[in-house]
């Protein structure tokens, strides 16, 4: 589903990535891990097409980057720290542009399906700007995935989130992830990474150096795997 | 799963709706715009003492002038909106031509830029007593050049909202790029004022037609460019 080879990004004399390789399998849940400033917003940010690789070739579900960027963008849902939402316009509105800027037609059934999905339906008339952040965070998801992509990109979602807030995000990306989608998720929390991805890549100083699935980890545990790796 | 792109009208229009349904509740941008206007304007009132002869000879200027900066705080605050809080990466993902977002936003700041005309012409009218300005020519040099102010407003707010300095930087991008717009919309726009044969405005009414479509096709071209890391 996700095909990098030999990706290399520079902003001008600075490289962020380095030859990065990394393969996603359809179904597979990556969560990509890494400190501060290792490239993994960066890299996010290429695979969304949101910003072109310097050198090396990028498929996503089949399409190369940056040519058939359209293509990838129509198969691709992200979700950032920042929500992507207009806070003068109600969350129904929010998703009905959204729906509209996708193509989506007779969005009415998908956008009210999208909501009861993210636990927002009561509140569908109310203007984003009234809602809390873990609210914000979980509209954000469905206007991500309102038009079903088979990629769904999640850089950092839980940023700023509190206990509560962060739990009922678990269930949402559960059930994002349980429709058979292809996932990719940055972040600092190796808890919640080892609860839900099935397979955990570790990305420092611009490369991929370590990558372990679930099974791997009979004997260790994912804390000593990343710290490791970022140590080699 | 897969459903077919939108066409570059739909997404222009899908943005269009946006933001005016986002400003008619809000109405931060279009307040800050009129309440700007309305200053300018009496300021000039209340500054030049103006006769009735020196009045004719000045109207084109104090109001495109008011124009030009209402429009720049327009243009700030319209681009600002969408890279605040990410929404432009929001747009930028969508799988639509990008041009779609400079038609969307242009469209938009052009409706809002207008609606403030609509509100100062009349206002204009009362204070100076100068009924003239609403002659149907005045009016379409006053669309004219508000397209073209708008178009190249639009391309320069993307390029200037992702730096640091934004707001300094858009009025110091754009003014020296707009002198062409702006001195054949005083030229044209004062020429009918003051009752002058239609060959005698025909050079700037040209230059103005010719400006608005070099700066959309430019911007047509270039904007997937501009918005891009």
């Amino acid at each position: 589903m996700i095909e990098v080879k030999k990706l290399v990004k520079r902003f001008g004399l600075k490289t962020i990535l380095r030859g990065l390789d990394f393969e996603v399998q359809p179904g597979e849940f990556v969560a990509l891990l890494g400190p501060n400033g290792a490239g993994k917003t960066t890299f996010l940010r290429i695979l969304a097409s949101l910003s072109r690789p310097s050198l090396g070739t990028v498929k996503v579900a089949g399409y190369s980057l940056p040519h058939e960027s359209a293509k990838v963008r129509a198969r691709l849902g992200v979700v950032s720290h920042l929500p992507l939402l207009y806070p003068d316009l109600t969350a129904e509105e929010n998703l009905q542009f959204y729906a509209r800027m996708y193509g989506l037609v007779n969005h009415a059934s998908r956008i009210t399906e999208v909501l009861s999905m993210v636990g927002l339906e009561a509140r569908r008339k109310d203007l984003v700007r009234t809602f809390s952040r873990g609210m914000q965070q979980r509209l954000a998801i469905g206007r991500a995935i309102i038009h079903d992509p088979d990629v769904v990109l999640f850089d950092e979602p839980y940023t700023g989130l509190d206990q509560d807030a962060s739990e009922m995000l678990d269930e949402v990306l559960r059930s994002v992830a349980a429709k058979g989608r292809t996932v990719v998720m940055t972040s600092h929390d190796l808890a919640r990474a080892e609860d839900l991805a099935t397979r955990f890549d570790i990305l420092s100083r611009g490369v991929i150096a370590a990558s372990a699935t679930r099974d791997d980890f009979r004997n260790t545990n994912l804390l000593d795997f990343y710290r490791k790796a970022i140590v080699n | 799963m897969n459903h077919p792109a939108p066409s570059l009208l739909k997404a222009t229009f899908a943005i269009v709706r946006k933001d005016l349904a986002a400003e008619f509740r809000s109405r931060e941008l279009l307040s800050a715009m009129l309440v700007f206007s309305m200053l300018v304007i009496l300021i000039f009132n209340f500054a030049l003492e103006l006769d009735v002869k020196v009045r004719q000879s000045v109207t084109a200027g104090v109001l495109w002038t008011t124009f030009a900066f209402a429009g720049t705080l327009g243009l700030n605050r319209s681009m600002a909106v969408e890279k605040d809080r990410g929404c432009m990466d929001g747009l930028l993902l969508a799988p639509v031509d990008r041009s779609a977002i400079f038609f969307g936003k242009a469209i938009s700041n052009l409706a809002f830029m207008l609606i403030v005309e609509a509100i100062v012409i009349p206002l204009y009218a009362m204070l100076y007593n100068e009924v003239r300005i609403f002659q149907v020519e005045f009016l379409g040099v006053l669309l004219l050049g508000s397209i073209g102010y708008i178009a190249v407003g639009t391309l320069l707010s993307a390029m200037s909202v992702q730096t640091r300095t934004r707001d300094v930087l858009l009025p110091i991008l754009l003014f020296p790029v707009a002198v062409p717009v702006l001195l054949a919309s005083v030229k044209a726009s004062g020429g009918i004022i003051a009752g002058a044969d239609f060959a005698e405005i025909l050079t700037p009414l040209n230059l103005l037609i010719v400006y608005d479509i070099i700066f959309i096709a430019v911007a047509f071209m270039v904007f997937d460019f501009v918005v891009e890391e």
